[in-house]
């Protein structure tokens, strides 16, 4: 993996005519982790996506740039809410779906080597209705870890987990994405405070950014700096709302 | 075994009762042989005949098998092919939707002017019969790939060609599948018209033979075997895509 670049996306988003979002500016920090926070609908998703380089509803006008001045949707890596394994397919083969769809070889001993670092090793030839919604994650994030992006998209990554398992899968991703710059849409105020060196909350009129605590990520769930954060974020949302 | 006669007993004890209702009416009104004959007058014929409904009977097998065969492959590739242009469905799906138009009955007699009595103008019947439901319903499966899996393929840098065979094809196989249960259906039909209209082979020849000389009870010993052959080839193709549907679970 090459040094991992910030991303500033800058711009204005309309479907149909219609305001998506007001012009905002969002800058991922190289190497750091930064939560977008924000209700349903708000183009938390849409702005993940361009950042991505997909199709979206939504017509963009502005500049997604990175950095360094490279390119950045080919050195972008996507792991969304949905784990997107493919069901008639081993987990191994689910790992290694990226080398398979571009025709190389598979790196055996990487594919190995991730295998085991997300736990995964004996459940390499299982398919994945065999394995709960924690190991499917896993894959999922064994899959994307394959891709060695540098920047990393994570949109409500684990949101269907249950609340041991998301804390769980938090603390993993955490350990094994270090050193990328990693965006997370999110509703989940107590996961932005677990997981933000930056974040934002998001609404139509545009994004505020909210000090997250000191404490290195990922945060104690316990801690009291985060729940003070996740009550912070929380009212943040709720004021939103009324 | 026991477990599926235990499934199938309703099945069976239906078909018993229905036989036993139409032997009873048989005697009890006196119908004349020619017209409606008894079971058991049919069942009699059939063992008598077995030899001669065989030979038939592998005839019309070797041209469905033949034409679900040829009929699926091309299916299945045209509708790769349309899957992978948006030119060529423009094109050819309404040609392809006019040819659907056409009753393949109505086919018949052209076909069998064509290519004459024997065995190659029912396989193209049964071709053209199982082609469409094949066709139409592997397409559809193709064009409706979970836009998640292509989303992900997309931020992968992926190969069109590998995306078709590694994601495309895979999630469309269920819709294949039942494509094909349909075209088993089919295929016998297709087969049978072919024969009606011209041939000296065939359980479909057999059946209008029979019945041109008012033997009933040959012609329902006849039906009765394309009926069993139907069944077990719609049960074969279904146990057949069952795996293939099973993969994708």
């Amino acid at each position: 993996m090459s040094q991992a670049p910030g991303i500033t996306v800058k711009g204005r988003a309309e479907i149909g005519g219609a305001r998506l979002f007001a012009p905002l500016t969002l800058e991922l920090a190289p190497g750091a982790w930064t939560c977008l926070l924000g209700g349903s609908g708000v183009g938390k998703s849409t702005i993940l996506r361009l950042v991505a380089g997909l199709e979206t509803e939504a017509a963009f006008t502005g500049d997604i740039s990175a950095s360094d001045g490279g390119p950045v949707a080919p050195r972008v890596g996507y792991m969304a809410q949905d784990d997107l394994l493919l069901p008639w397919a081993s987990v191994a083969q689910n790992i290694a779906l990226g080398p398979r769809l571009r025709g190389d070889p598979t790196e055996r001993d990487r594919l190995a080597g991730l295998m085991a670092r997300v736990g995964l090793n004996e459940h390499a030839q299982k398919r994945p209705y065999a394995l709960s919604g924690g190991q499917r994650q896993r894959v999922a994030l064994a899959r994307t870890l394959m891709e060695d992006k540098p920047v990393i998209l994570l949109d409500e990554p684990f949101s269907a987990l249950d609340a041991r398992t998301r804390a769980e899968m938090q603390d993993l991703a955490v350990e094994l994405l270090a050193g990328r710059t990693v965006l997370v849409v999110t509703h989940d105020p107590g996961e932005a405070a677990r997981l933000g060196h930056s974040v934002q909350v998001m609404t139509p009129e545009g994004l505020t950014e909210v000090t997250p605590p000191k404490a290195a990520i990922p945060r104690g769930v316990d801690a009291q700096e985060t729940l003070a954060c996740q009550a912070d974020l929380m009212r943040h949302l709720m004021a939103l709302a009324a | 075994m026991t477990r599926a006669l235990i499934k199938a007993w309703p099945a069976l004890a239906a078909t018993a009762f229905a036989l036993a209702i139409w032997q009873a009416i048989v005697t009890l009104s006196g119908v004349p042989r020619f017209i409606l004959p008894a079971p058991a007058l049919v069942a009699e014929t059939w063992w008598t005949n077995r030899w001669v409904i065989a030979e038939h009977a592998w005839i019309t097998a070797v041209e469905v098998f033949l034409g679900l065969g040829i009929g699926a492959l091309v299916g299945v590739a045209t509708a790769i092919q349309l899957a992978t242009s948006r030119y060529a469905r423009l094109l050819v799906q309404p040609v392809l939707v006019f040819t659907q138009a056409l009753p393949v009955f109505a086919l018949a007699p052209i076909l069998t002017l064509w290519l004459g009595f024997g065995l190659s103008s029912k396989v193209l019947m049964c071709v053209l019969i199982v082609y469409f439901p094949v066709a139409a319903s592997f397409l559809d499966g193709l064009l409706r790939t979970p836009p998640g899996y292509l989303d992900l393929a997309r931020t992968m840098q992926a190969r069109p060609g590998q995306v078709l065979w590694r994601i495309r094809v895979p999630a469309a196989l269920p819709s294949l599948a039942s494509g094909l249960r349909l075209a088993a259906v089919y295929a016998p039909i297709g087969a049978v018209i072919g024969e009606w209209v011209g041939a000296s082979r065939g359980l479909g020849y057999l059946m209008l033979l029979a019945n041109g000389r008012s033997k009933t009870d040959l012609m329902f010993a006849a039906l009765l075997t394309l009926g069993v052959f139907s069944v077990l080839l719609h049960l074969g193709v279904r146990a057949l895509t069952r795996r293939m549907v099973r993969e994708e679970v």
